[in-house]
């Protein structure tokens, strides 16, 4: 479980993230949504250690990351897995060196364990045949399945994904999506998501967070958010015709 | 940001830079592919500039002296000062600046717009030491190698410009670079070398590892990196000659 409690972040005079306290669930998959700007990446940045809060405690399972000394975040590190908007995947290296490269860091393990486990992992993503090939030579849905496998490689009890959809067409986003929940269900991970894409808050979004100016504006799960009167959630997620006609007739139905 | 900060955020970048590396296998496999990357790979340049460079200094020199007075054994001493105390170690270093430095520039400025130096501090790595240790050892253990290599083709070359043009006799050269052979002079210039090498690795890893921005930014600092680079190795070269010649 992370527990997040009165964030504040920065940079230079502009105040990022406001005090923001929220928490999330293992086997749950939590989103959080706002407009450019409104602060998820830093949010999301501040959860992964990347950014230090200006004030605030982020705990992982009561631990406090700003607490761990140099031993204790490498070992929190470990138990991390995060996908990148745009996959980060080492262009040097080919699909099966990017999954064991975490492995090859951090294990022991032989070289037939090491590849036994990209295999599994790369199995589990649909990828079992592009072992050797370049990232340069997948396509976007592809390399954000590469990344998820790296992602998952080390058995992380936390998984990051920083827009995941983006740049992918809607039948891949789906794909993506389902990938992501059905790992996180499978083995219990606190799941964060940062999105854009309305189409996953509505299929995947357990819990949501909708981050306004720096300030969680909003918070539930899919289906409060057809409920809610915040207006500002509702102007957000329902920006569109086809989502309006989605939760008016939801609405109409419902009464 | 002024000259200040970065010169502190570069001796900064230096002490993350000398820690032991995480994962002797993981370390191994990185400074085996730097050796080839910034070494091997431009052994090709190295030897192709040496061997023209020296041809023209020999050339240039027999050309000027057209005294009587003075023997053609010294087109040979000329040529073989030329060559090791700068022409090796300093030319090349400025030409490996030029073509390892914006290499390195650009590639670990790639991994920081793209998010790749992001991944490895998110898995707990220490990315300055990954990304840029391999490559001062890889430099600093090899571009002797290569300046010696330059310095023996560069010599070559000059005593073939002077058999082929006729200019001077084959004999008269080889007794020139014989004559008055000083071992301190090859301590120097491995001496300067070590630390052109050290310069040519690290201030192209700075300006590339605290890149800001997209493709745009990582070119300019490909460009800044180059400049800085030469800019350095001249001045290094002022003070160390100073220091270790007079």
């Amino acid at each position: 479980m992370i527990e997040v409690k009165d964030l504040y972040k920065g940079f230079l005079d502009v105040e990022v993230l406001k005090g923001i306290s929220t928490t999330f669930h293992p086997g749950q998959t939590s989103l959080i949504i706002g407009q450019s700007g409104s602060g998820k990446t830093v949010f999301l940045k501040s959860l992964i250690g990347l950014h230090v809060p200006e004030s605030g405690i982020i705990s992982f399972n009561g631990r406090i990351n700003t607490a761990f000394t140099t031993e204790a975040k490498r070992e929190w590190r470990q138990e991390i897995g995060m996908v990148f908007q745009g996959s980060a995947l080492f262009d040097s290296q080919t699909v099966e060196e990017n999954v064991m490269f975490p492995l090859k860091m951090f294990t022991r393990k032989s070289e037939k364990e090491m590849l036994d486990r990209v295999n599994f992992v790369l199995d589990r993503v649909n990828l079992s045949d592009s072992n050797k090939k370049f990232p340069a030579e997948l396509s976007g849905g592809m390399q954000k399945r590469v990344a998820i496998a790296r992602a998952i490689v080390m058995n992380p009890k936390y998984l990051f994904c920083d827009e995941p959809n983006s740049g992918l067409d809607p039948q891949t986003s789906i794909v993506i999506d389902n990938l992501i929940q059905e790992i996180t269900k499978e083995y219990k991970i606190t799941t964060v998501i940062n999105t854009h894409d309305m189409n996953s808050v509505m299929e995947i979004g357990e819990k949501i967070v909708f981050l306004e100016n720096g300030i969680k504006a909003w918070e539930g799960s899919s289906n409060e958010i057809f409920k809610t009167d915040n207006e500002a959630i509702v102007d957000f997620v329902y920006s569109s015709n086809l989502f309006k006609k989605v939760r008016e007739t939801y609405l109409s139905e419902t009464k | 940001m002024n000259y200040l900060e970065h010169t502190g955020k570069y001796f900064m970048m230096l002490g993350q830079v000398f820690k032991k590396p995480q994962r002797p296998r993981v370390f191994r496999e990185a400074l085996f592919k730097d050796i080839e990357e910034l070494g091997l790979k431009s052994l090709g340049i190295i030897m192709f500039i040496s061997f023209f460079i020296g041809g023209v200094i020999a050339l240039q020199t027999a050309l000027n002296l057209d005294d009587p007075l003075i023997p053609d054994t010294l087109i040979g001493f000329a040529a073989k000062r030329s060559i090791i105390l700068e022409f090796a170690p300093t030319f090349c270093s400025i030409i490996l600046a030029g073509k390892v430095g914006s290499y390195i520039t650009s590639s670990i400025g790639t991994m920081r717009v793209t998010e790749q130096i992001d991944a490895l501090e998110v898995m707990g790595i220490n990315s300055i030491n990954y990304l840029v240790l391999p490559k001062i050892i890889a430099t600093v253990f090899f571009y002797p190698f290569l300046i010696c290599l330059g310095m023996i083709l560069g010599i070559f070359g000059g005593w073939l410009a002077g058999v082929m043009s006729g200019l001077f006799a084959g004999t008269d050269y080889i007794i020139g670079i014989q004559s008055d052979f000083q071992p301190f002079l090859l301590v120097y210039a491995m001496i300067k070398t070590l630390v052109f090498a050290f310069l040519i690795s690290t201030v192209p890893s700075y300006h590339g590892y605290y890149v800001k921005g997209g493709s745009l930014a990582v070119g300019k600092a490909s460009t800044q990196a180059v400049v800085w680079t030469t800019v350095l190795i001249v001045i290094a070269n002022y003070f160390l000659t100073q220091m270790l010649l007079t």
